[in-house]
């Protein structure tokens, strides 16, 4: 792309007048995604936006791209058609705790394994908030809502840990106000597959606050943000994560000065899918909450080998209609049937 | 023939057509091959010159309990001199590999009819298996019906010996010895089962060998004086056909040739979403063979993902497909309304099976139609059309193609599991001989300082199609209602009645682009007319067609449109005296029927899992004219 045709933020911009709660985390989700697009090198005609129903579902309406606002927690399903028919669309899931992990966990689950190459950002609210805020299957036990009036008793699912149990090559999380954002999501396009990318996003009508334990900007000590090769540190690199190796566990533990290597804090490795596992894990306020990259193993994509497999099975083929019609055992009727 | 465009000529319509024709069903356990013997025994009389029609009839269970009632799998076949349209109502010969196909089977075969037993499976624990207190090879209770018994297994392990195979894979051959004893009967040629053989057992050439001595055994068993004349060789002429070059063709094939065509005379990629479900997935598995036509086939995880896949598809500009049968279409519907909403062409097949639920997956019904036309939520409109046999549904898949794509519609295409499975003889069409109907895609950028609007429209109301990647045209579509100038989201009240008005229009509008009904025998103003749609063809066609040789003013009218109508439907209901409507389920074209033409449309049902009998329809056409 040269510097004449170079897009900014407004190109990825529809006239539409956004429709969100005045303060709700969307606005800034959508700032970040118009914001990296120029940066992506890619054209508006391009992309491709899917989502399936909820208050994130609505993001495809305010991208200057194309787009698809499906049904509910079936994004993954339209979005593989999408795919398989054009490989060269660069395609992105919008969607959900709900939708993503309550009516639509099946395809999430299957997207995820078959490696389809998408970034599938879902917005993390811990509540319903289209349906006017009953809880959802990431609201913590517990929960008051209009449906669980004396609080949840179910337990959440980690979107995390069920993108890394599903088999996902790229798992990431985000903050939707933090300015690491897009940087997130330039990770997630740049990796070729199935990007799964959980930002937590704030619902200031039905779950305010709900993440402040560590996106609050005084409790900020509290975000391990990991990048690959480096320690894994955080309030300001006076703590770190090490490895119990007796216990197979991580723990929390004080770094003097900066010798991180003293204290045996681990090295940031995104190939490596148990501390992944374990990262993905650790439970809020005693560990911090682990951002970024978590994770990234590129491995082929869906997409790829189906093309391969239908170009492999066409290879010195001639379609031919009235031969396909004619196949099999056949015999000629002239005046009298005889076999050929 | 059995195929859906040959038309009697009016003397054969009304000839009391008395056809050389013979019903023959093998019945056996479902693991004893009777498909598969049907099958051969299918292609030996297509290659004979016969027209012929079949009715697989096989248990929902994979391998039921060896020798139960429940584990019956039966293959009836219908062949004869003259034009075949059904597969028969009761058979002149049944094939009973153990007693429990006896048990199920006996009483439909004719009086003074044929039944060939293998004594070798009557022993007293399958007669107690099938229920049987005393042997009915022996007591006398088959009185009714000329009964020859041998032991077929015994045979079977003698014919096989020489190739030193375990005694339950030389059991495995009995198939074979009895599809060659078939052969003799009806004066078969061997060679191409033969042919078969080997190719099916190109890797294992023992156990072609094995089968094939087994095949000729039988033969020769018929041959020799071994049954002293009990067996008469019949020797059936061939039926007369238009001259051309002939296949066998089952529903599901046909469906899915019909598709690739109806793709490729589009001018597209076709897409093809799908879930396993009997009796729909034999159309996956034929498409996933096609690759080299520009198919592309995906299994989904589930019923949704197989439409949304094809929708998806369809965006991106694919004719998008998918498939199933009644419990995946219900679980398609609201996906099915978001096509409609976003107005994208695909075509949805439902093999319809008994219902409601699970019900009978392996047999047929035509019990769906009510889903097709009005299932979904909100005001849905969708066209649908309806196969009236596995030929028929060639040219009925290429229908539903031309109308997705020139209307920007799903479309539903109706078969049923009698249709999917069974087989009849099919004249290859011509393939020049059909108009292509090539898809134009929106790519004008609107003029400087105009919007660009995805839901224009053309003269037939179709939305244009835009495909992501198009400069300049980018834009976003979905279930929410869209404003009918812009496209954007719009809630007005007067916008969704304008458009939900619009959607209406332009799938009634499809009814211009229909033929007008035509009535396949009789003609208009009959004192009664049958009407009918789908696989109940063949038996309403010869009902009609005996009734009229008796002198009856009787008419058979069969629809393949069941949505929009044709144009001419209700003037031609009106000029009959009264309407009978034959359906495989509680009355459902009937009551469509009565909606939009105020006709007193009488219901003829029949929800037993079986294709209706020629007689009964004769019947209720007597009963109609007391």
């Amino acid at each position: 792309m040269n510097e004449l045709t170079k897009l900014t933020p407004k190109d990825f911009a529809t006239d539409q007048e956004v429709r969100w709660c005045p303060g709700c985390g969307d606005y800034a989700v959508l700032k970040a995604v118009q914001r990296t697009m120029p940066e992506l090198g890619v054209r508006p005609e391009n992309v491709v936006f899917v989502s399936g129903i909820g208050c994130s579902s609505r993001f495809p309406y305010y991208m200057e791209t194309y787009g698809f606002h499906t049904i509910h927690g079936r994004a993954p399903s339209f979005a593989t058609g999408i795919k398989l028919a054009n490989p060269d669309l660069d395609v992105w899931i919008i969607t959900g705790d709900g939708d993503a992990l309550s009516i639509g966990g099946n395809h999430s689950m299957h997207v995820l394994r078959r490696n389809l190459d998408c970034q599938i950002l879902l917005f993390n609210n811990e509540i319903y908030g289209l349906t006017k805020g009953q809880y959802s299957p990431t609201s913590r036990a517990g929960t008051r809502s209009p449906s669980t009036p004396f609080g949840s008793v179910d337990r959440p699912v980690s979107p995390c840990a069920f993108a890394l149990g599903s088999g996902a090559r790229f798992v990431a999380r985000g903050i939707d106000v933090h300015k690491n954002l897009p940087d997130v999501l330039k990770a997630a396009h740049a990796h070729k597959g199935a990007s799964f990318v959980e930002i937590y996003q704030n619902c200031i009508v039905y779950n305010d606050d709900v993440f402040a334990p560590f996106t609050a900007k005084e409790n900020a000590g509290n975000q391990l943000w990991l990048k690959a090769g480096e320690p894994m540190l955080f309030a300001a690199g006076t703590k770190g994560i090490a490895l119990d190796r007796e216990a197979l566990a991580l723990r929390v533990v004080d770094v003097a000065d900066g010798d991180w290597q003293g204290a045996g804090i681990l090295v940031h490795d995104p190939k490596n899918r148990s501390i992944a596992h374990m990262l993905v894990e650790m439970p809020s306020v005693a560990f911090p909450t682990a951002l970024g990259v978590l994770y990234e193993d590129p491995a082929p994509t869906f997409e790829s080998a189906v093309v391969r497999q239908n170009a492999e099975a066409s290879a010195g083929k001639k379609p031919d209609l009235q031969a396909l019609v004619s196949k099999g055992q056949s015999w000629m009727v002239t005046k009298e049937p005889h076999v050929i | 023939m059995a195929t859906a465009t040959h038309l009697l000529t009016p003397e054969e319509a009304e000839a009391d057509v008395r056809p050389e024709a013979v019903v023959v069903r093998f019945a056996g356990d479902s693991g004893d091959g009777m498909q598969l013997t049907g099958g051969q025994f299918t292609l030996s009389t297509a290659l004979a010159g016969n027209d012929l029609a079949t009715f697989p009839d096989f248990p929902a269970e994979i391998r039921a309990p060896q020798g139960t009632t429940f584990g019956v799998s039966a293959f009836q076949i219908n062949f004869g001199s003259a034009a075949i349209d059904t597969a028969g109502d009761a058979p002149d010969v049944l094939v009973a590999m153990n007693p429990a196909a006896l048990k199920t089977n006996v009483e439909d075969l004719k009086p003074g009819g044929l039944i060939i037993a293998d004594e070798g499976e009557f022993g007293a624990r399958n007669l107690a298996k099938a229920g049987y207190g005393a042997n009915p090879l022996e007591d006398g209770s088959l009185a009714p019906w000329q009964v020859i018994k041998f032991n077929i297994s015994q045979l079977t392990l003698d014919a096989v010996k020489p190739f030193g195979l375990g005694n339950k894979e030389a059991l495995r051959c009995k198939n074979m010895w009895t599809l060659g004893l078939a052969l003799w009967m009806f004066d078969r040629d061997r060679a191409p089962i033969v042919e078969w053989l080997r190719a099916k057992f190109a890797k294992a050439a023992e156990l072609a060998e094995a089968n094939i001595a087994a095949l000729n055994a039988g033969h020769a068993y018929g041959e020799t004086a071994e049954i002293g004349g009990q067996i008469p060789q019949r020797h059936i002429d061939p039926a007369p056909a238009e001259p051309g070059l002939y296949r066998t063709v089952t529903g599901a094939e046909s469906i899915s040739l019909g598709l690739v065509a109806g793709a490729q005379l589009a001018g597209l990629k076709m897409f093809f979403g799908g879930y396993p479900i009997t009796p729909a997935s034999a159309i996956l598995h034929h498409l996933s063979r096609l690759k080299e036509y520009g198919v592309t086939t995906f299994q989904a995880e589930d019923e949704i993902a197989a439409i949304g896949s094809a929708i998806g598809a369809a965006y991106a500009g694919s004719l998008g497909v998918t498939s199933s049968s009644g419990p995946g279409i219900a679980l398609k519907a609201e996906a099915m309304g978001l096509a409609i909403m976003a107005e994208l062409p695909l075509v949805i097949v439902n093999s319809q099976r008994g219902g409601p639920s699970t019900g009978l997956p392996t047999k047929t019904e035509q019990s769906d139609l009510y889903q097709a036309v009005y299932g979904r939520n909100g005001d849905a409109p969708m066209p649908v059309i309806a196969a009236r046999s596995p030929a028929d549904a060639f040219d009925c898949a290429i229908e539903a193609c031309r109308i997705a794509v020139q209307y920007m519609t799903p479309v539903m295409l109706l078969t049923d599991g009698y249709i999917a499975n069974a087989a009849e003889p099919w004249r290859v069409p011509d393939m020049s001989a059909y108009p292509p109907f090539p898809v134009r895609f929106h790519e004008e950028a609107p003029a400087e300082g105009e919007g660009f609007n995805p839901y224009a429209r053309d003269d037939r109301l179709a939305r244009i199609w835009v495909k992501p990647g198009t400069p300049g045209l980018t834009h976003r579509i979905g279930g929410i209602e869209k404003n009918f100038g812009t496209g954007h989201i719009d809630y007005a009240p007067a916008n969704h009645q304008k458009m939900t008005d619009t959607r209406e229009a332009k799938v009634l509008g499809v009814a211009a682009s229909i033929p007008e009904q035509e009535v396949c025998l009789g003609g208009p103003g009959a004192r009664l007319a049958v009407v009918g749609w789908g696989s109940t063809f063949g038996p309403i066609h010869q009902a009609v067609r005996r009734a009229r040789a008796r002198g009856l003013d009787v008419a058979h009218v069969h629809l393949r449109h069941i949505w929009p109508l044709p144009r001419n439907l209700g003037d031609l209901l009106r000029s009959y005296g009264r309407i009978i409507v034959p359906e495989m389920n509680k009355g459902q074209l009937k009551t469509l029927l009565r909606d939009q033409f105020l006709v007193d449309a009488r219901p003829v049902n029949k929800v037993s899992g079986q294709p209706f009998k020629i007689a009964e329809i004769e019947a209720a056409i007597d009963e109609a004219l007391r």
